[in-house]
């Protein structure tokens, strides 16, 4: 769904010297299967993410979420399947999975990406890279190390944005309720971009900013990071 | 827990919940308050995350070996010149509790705050036989004059502000002052009249219990105005019913909860009040106690790996005051006295999934953590809510759209042929590159938001196109 954001970490890994491939057997890591109840159907998909991925000195995955499902709850998974040889697997490979903004600060320890993005920009850190995956301040210092970028503090930051989900659908009302008052505190930073590390979140902050017609975009933490000068000026003159 | 039966399905009630703007109000603010009184009163502590693997420790030795610590905590309770009842489930215990109530020809008891007593519908089982029961706590109180239900563990009446408690008061309380202002000094010394009668009248109080301790078989009580104390003190005969898993095997166990619960609940170092009795002293208190264990599903929880955790809890209620949905629906659309993220695993695991609003309390969560990250027993509120909506039976329209959507996003094919196919449809559903309106369940979704429009091309196809196919 989020083609952009895909390209943008190919780009800023390869421009940090780093050598990507993308196996073209993956497939969804089963998330949302397995939160909504249908470990059945997920441990499928856990069983194609271990075969895919062995191998790789790293794992990057730009969604939180999706990297906090491998680390968390895979092993829950292999073992209520009685999988040992998934189970092996996982353990294996788990700890070499990634979230994009953990892997450039914490493992490779490249805060400064070289980016350039000459904008007011705020960040929401999501809940699942926050308190899953403890992700900690790494995207606030990538964010930091972007010139030109200027970053506003958003209030109640930690605050969930009410996806969640199938929670997003199946309590459609309280979702938007949570989430008008994450939208009403991006909106207070007066911020043209609200950044995060799940374009799933930011589906459903971006789907209500965009209702209410309120100018601010969402950009997925990568896309910034992958903007250079010279993609602004592109940018610019397209505008 | 047969007081709520009957609920609506969660979002139901939740829907209902959220369009009150009042009830919001009222919650944001009392919420956001005690949210960051706690999380002074927490930081205050280095040693904060060590107690909280050390209760969590205690709590879980304790509940694997919950057979032996029950044993020793009926031997010195007994000792000490108590009386121990067992009682299997709600009715059972209700049937103990009135039986007892009865024998000592009371027409009324007053009451401690209870979770447990709520838990098991005590004071319907009373007012049936002709007993009437007098809350003493002050939110309590305001709840049972106001015909309501309690709405949060700690804070039963959150949903009322305090022009709504003068009104209740004004129209329920006997004797209460006809100037009554909003004032909370006014309020709180409208109730102290009121209930001093009730404590001076009574012969019998009831009451449930934070921690039993097994070694000593002492119960603790733990308290913020002094009317459990009055209650746990003045009657002549007391009757405490208490959960199985509020067992703590000794004395000195008591030291970690002593620091995580009040710090965890009211955000205060150390709770006004701390009520704790070993039996009967000649002279002193009461001189007949009776202790009322409880099952009531707990068993059965403890039986199951992922589910028993829950049993840790210590209602504090921390998690209720962090939790975005609680904050937006407050208590009662969670149809049990158990509200908030910790109810939604609770409820269902001591009344079954049978029943709507059951079945529907583990999808109440965005599962955004941050109930297990304030949890002062560290228990694994977002991992035992998945767990549970895997036991529960899937209505077979969405059953057949999660198995053949595994099917297409399990498969490499079948992914690269979907993404194709939504390129392709991105001119007819979202011309503006925002999808304002879907049909079916995923309407839910757009009538507050737009959704995106498909991209030209997947990034698979980037891929393979920019980089050949290569591996």
């Amino acid at each position: 769904m989020f083609p952009d954001t895909g390209k943008a970490v190919v780009t800023v890994l390869e421009r940090l010297g780093h050598q990507v491939e993308f196996p073209a057997g993956q497939a969804c890591c089963g998330q949302m299967h397995f939160n909504t109840g249908y470990r059945e159907d997920a441990l499928p998909m856990a069983r194609g993410f271990v075969r895919n991925f062995a191998g790789y000195e790293a794992i990057v995955t730009p969604s939180a979420s999706c990297a906090s499902m491998i680390r968390e709850y895979y092993p829950t998974l292999a073992e209520e399947a009685g999988d040992q040889a998934l189970a092996a697997a996982v353990s294996e490979i788990a700890p070499r999975v990634h979230e994009l903004s953990g892997l450039l600060v914490d493992v490779l320890r490249q805060p400064d990406v070289g980016a350039y993005f000459p904008h007011r920009v705020t960040y929401h850190p999501t809940c699942h890279g926050l308190r899953m995956l403890k992700i900690g301040d790494a995207p606030y210092r990538l964010l930091r190390g972007v010139r030109g970028l200027t970053l506003v503090e958003l209030p109640e930051a930690e605050a969930c944005c009410g996806f969640g989900g199938t929670f997003a659908v199946k309590n459609a009302e309280v979702s938007a309720a949570i989430c008008a008052d994450k939208v009403a505190a991006i909106r207070q930073t007066r911020a043209e971009f609200v950044v995060a590390t799940d374009n799933s979140c930011l589906m459903h902050i971006g789907g209500a900013l965009s209702r209410q017609r309120s100018g601010v975009a969402t950009k997925h933490l990568a896309e910034i990071l992958a903007s250079t000068e010279l993609a602004s000026a592109e940018l610019a003159s397209a505008e | 827990m047969p007081t709520y039966l009957g609920m609506p399905a969660f979002p139901d009630a939740a829907k209902r919940a959220v369009a009150d703007t009042q009830l919001r109000a009222n919650l944001t603010h009392a919420t956001h308050t005690i949210r960051t009184k706690r999380a002074g009163a927490v930081a205050e502590l280095e040693d904060w995350e060590q107690l909280r693997e050390a209760a969590k420790a205690i709590k879980d030795h304790t509940l694997a070996n919950l057979d032996t610590y029950l044993i020793q905590l009926e031997d010195n309770v007994t000792k000490a010149g108590g009386h121990v009842h067992w009682a299997r489930d709600a009715q059972e215990a209700n049937r103990i509790v009135t039986g007892l109530v009865q024998a000592r020809h009371a027409s009324k008891v007053v009451k401690v705050k209870s979770m447990t007593t709520q838990e098991i519908g005590l004071n319907d089982a009373l007012e049936a036989r002709g007993i009437e029961p007098i809350e003493t706590d002050l939110a309590e109180l305001i709840v049972q004059l106001g015909h309501d239900l309690p709405s949060h563990i700690l804070v039963p009446a959150i949903h009322k502000n305090r022009a709504e408690i003068r009104e209740i008061f004004r129209r329920e309380m006997p004797g209460a002052p006809k100037d009554l202002t909003d004032d909370p000094a006014q309020l709180a010394a409208a109730a102290r009249a009121h209930l001093r009668q009730a404590f001076l009248e009574a012969t019998v109080a009831i009451s449930g219990a934070n921690f039993a301790i097994a070694d000593t078989g002492s119960l603790v009580v733990v308290e913020s105005e002094g009317n459990g104390r009055m209650c746990l003190t003045l009657p002549d005969t007391l009757i405490s019913v208490v959960g199985i898993e509020k067992i703590l095997p000794s004395w000195r166990d008591l030291e970690v909860f002593l620091a995580l619960l009040p710090r965890s609940s009211t955000a205060e170092r150390m709770n006004p009040y701390t009520s704790i009795w070993t039996g009967v002293s000649p002279a002193d208190g009461p001189r007949e106690f009776h202790l009322v264990l409880l099952d009531n599903g707990r068993t059965a929880s403890l039986a199951d790996r992922t589910g028993r955790q829950a049993l840790r809890c210590i209602r504090c209620s921390a998690c209720l005051n962090v939790c975005p949905v609680y904050e937006r629906t407050g208590g009662h659309a969670y149809g049990s006295p158990y509200p908030g993220p910790i109810g939604a695993i609770i409820s269902p695991q001591l009344r079954g999934l049978g029943s709507p609003v059951d079945a529907s309390l583990p999808f109440a969560s965005t599962l955004c953590g941050a109930c297990y990250e304030v949890c002062p027993v560290a228990i694994n509120i977002p991992e035992a809510l998945v767990y549970l909506r895997a036991k529960i039976k899937h209505k077979r329209s969405e059953r057949a759209v999660f198995h053949v959507s595994a099917k297409v996003l399990g498969s490499p094919r079948g992914l690269a042929a979907a993404q194709r196919a939504a390129s392709a449809s991105r001119h007819i559903v979202g011309r503006s590159g925002r999808i304002r309106s879907l049909p079916g369940p995923l309407r839910g979704w757009t009538d507050t938001r737009d959704a995106p429009a498909p991209p030209a091309e997947s990034f698979r196809a980037w891929w393979s196109r920019t980089r050949g196919g290569k591996q």
